[in-house]
């Protein structure tokens, strides 16, 4: 699969007169994971809303493939780009099959009726998830990261070749975080989907991902591999925040050991 | 359900979903019929009764010589403005409630009726108008409202929680300007101005029902077509956009729609009390969870004031206008709404 590309030109964006984002540029690998981390406030989800076309950038834009997003019509950029919002809201008593044909929307038409084929994405989305045994159970009686998988499912439903997640893994324990997180890296090796999330814990990024973007303050500060960007100097630059960074035992992957006032022995 | 479940998951999700819509038919069907049993029900029985036979008769054109008056003059007016001003309110208000994913966001809570009323009182008692120009006046007024509503709470985005405060800010002000205007009022205005406090079918006349036709076919038409918007905005704002929905212009055609609807069936009855307010739950409750129930609510808001009307006629011990009897139903269950929402954490 040829991934599109995804870039921002030099977007500045905000709300209102408080500037979020100042003249950044960013350019997305073409494949695998991307977590975007950084400290609160400093851009991260309002990246993605512009990523996503939820904000206008007062400046610059955004290209797929080398066109500005803003030309793009909205239900065909919905087609090709997802994004999962940190906290979207299950409308009550919805099942979860219910939930994952919402996913359907930017293929449906105002005319258009329910294919087979839509049957069929929803059956696949949840297949992929591992969420087809819970098809038919309500979404309000799931467990924390039961729910995720069924958000997951439904922005897989969308079929998009790029999927943007916002804190995929914030109010699960870590059991579940990593449930979450194995499942995209699955979907990223087998459906060849793009990723690109926000995530707050740095190991679990420098894990997870192939690919990091450090942001600091509405700009990008280092962008890479893991190992190039996770240094004792990024942490510090972006945290304001002392520590050590060993190699994983186990993957050999960055590990940030925070230090803080008292961590030294 | 074990052969069900042996199927493909395709397969299976292709018969759920189907078993759901065929149910969803079924129930507005049902609704429907229960509706119009109620309307030949009030055509037939009311001080006196008068034979089905009869009623046909009357309403192909004939002349039945004690029948005709009661049923083309009173009975049958009464009925079609009482199922269309149902319908429209009960339209327009799950629209809101759906939109603004909250029950409290009817728009007889967050002042837009208000906004008709007001304007109509004031024309009636300060200008002395009346007719179809106390009509106009209310329906723009009901817009101006919901369009002030909508600037002052836009921030960052529409907030729903934002917009009912807003809301009900606006609409105590209003209410206040309504007695304010009420206590200076010649005695000969009051009977015609108290309709627009709590809405009432009386004297009505079906040439009043073209307007109420028109706007529901119009406006629900509308919303009809964008039904599966609606339906994604239960999302939440950055879902639905993410999923192609586009939020500012789809937002303000539901809201003009839903307003539109309102604001033409209060200027022929007035704000019969809560119908917006009470038809979206009790259509979700009927229909169940899964796709906004608006023809569901359009239907129970016909049958509603319908219901209403003919009990404030003849089930009471005193004749009472309709909205009297919604608000004796519907104030309850706004104070259950309010305590429960706030055992939540006041969400």
């Amino acid at each position: 699969m040829t991934g599109s590309s995804l870039r921002a030109e030099g977007i500045t964006a905000g709300y209102g007169r408080s500037l979020v984002l100042r003249d950044l540029d960013l350019s997305l690998p073409a494949s695998g994971i991307c977590a975007i981390v950084g400290a609160n406030a400093c851009g991260k989800s309002t990246l993605l809303r512009c990523l996503a076309r939820l904000l206008r950038p007062d400046r610059g834009q955004v290209l797929l493939d080398g066109r500005s997003l803003r030309d793009i019509p909205t239900r065909e950029l919905a087609r090709r780009l997802g994004l999962l919002p940190q906290s979207p809201t299950a409308p009550d008593g919805i099942t979860v099959a219910d939930l994952v044909g919402y996913g359907r929307h930017p293929h449906q038409g105002i005319l258009s009726r329910w294919s087979a084929a839509d049957d069929r994405a929803v059956a696949a989305a949840l297949e992929a998830t591992g969420s087809a045994d819970l098809a038919d159970r309500s979404v309000d009686e799931l467990s924390g990261g039961q729910r995720q998988r069924a958000w997951i499912a439904m922005a897989l439903a969308q079929d998009t070749d790029i999927l943007l997640l916002d804190e995929p893994t914030t109010f699960l324990d870590i059991a579940h975080q990593i449930e979450v997180l194995d499942l995209l890296v699955d979907l990223a090796r087998e459906r060849g989907t793009r990723i690109v999330m926000v995530l707050h814990d740095l190991n679990l990024a420098a894990r997870y991902a192939d690919h990091l973007i450090a942001m600091r303050e509405g700009r990008v500060e280092a962008a890479g591999a893991a190992a190039e960007v996770l240094t004792e100097a990024m942490i510090e630059r972006v945290f304001e925040l002392r520590s050590r960074v060993i190699a994983d035992p186990t993957t050999g992957k960055p590990m940030m050991l925070p230090l803080g006032r008292h961590g030294t022995a | 359900m074990t052969e069900a479940a042996s199927l493909p998951l395709a397969a299976r999700i292709a018969a759920g979903r189907r078993a759901r819509t065929r149910s969803r038919r079924r129930i507005a069907g049902l609704l429907a019929a229960v509706l119009a049993a109620g309307g030949a029900l009030t055509l037939m029985v009311g001080q006196s009764v008068t034979p089905a036979m009869d009623v046909m008769r009357v309403l192909a054109g004939q002349d039945v010589p004690g029948a005709g008056f009661t049923i083309r003059e009173l009975r049958l007016p009464r009925a079609v403005l009482a199922v269309l001003a149902g319908m429209s309110f009960g339209l327009g208000g799950v629209v809101f409630q759906t939109m603004l994913r909250n029950p409290l966001a009817s728009p007889d809570i967050i002042g837009i009726s208000s906004g008709a009323s007001a304007a109509a009182v004031v024309a009636i008692v300060v200008l002395g108008w009346s007719g179809a120009a106390v009509s106009g006046v209310a329906i723009i007024a009901g817009l101006v409202v919901a369009a002030a509503i909508y600037l002052l709470a836009l921030k960052d985005g529409l907030s729903g929680a934002r917009m009912i405060l807003v809301g009900i800010g606006i609409s105590a002000m209003l209410d206040s300007l309504i007695a304010y205007v009420l206590l200076g009022a010649p005695s000969w205005t009051l009977q015609d101005a108290l309709r627009w406090l709590t809405g009432s079918t009386n004297g009505v006349t079906l040439d009043q029902a073209v307007p109420i036709s028109c706007a529901l076919l119009v406006f629900g038409g509308l919303l009809i077509g964008l039904r599966r918007n609606l339906d994604a905005m239960r999302l939440g704002d950055d879902a639905a956009a993410a999923l192609g929905v586009r939020l500012t212009r789809d937002r303000a055609l539901i809201v003009l729609s839903a307003v539109g609807l309102i604001a033409v069936a209060t200027a022929v009855t007035g704000p019969i009390a809560f119908i917006a307010f009470l038809s979206g739950p009790i259509a979700t409750a009927i229909a169940g969870p899964g796709r906004p129930a608006l023809m569901p609510a359009a239907l129970v808001g016909a049958m509603l004031v319908l219901v209403g009307d003919y009990a404030g006629q003849h089930l009471l011990p005193a004749r009472v206008p309709v909205g009297v009897v919604t608000g004796a139903i519907g104030a309850p269950y706004l104070l259950y709404l309010i305590v429960r929402s706030h055992g939540q954490g006041g969400r």
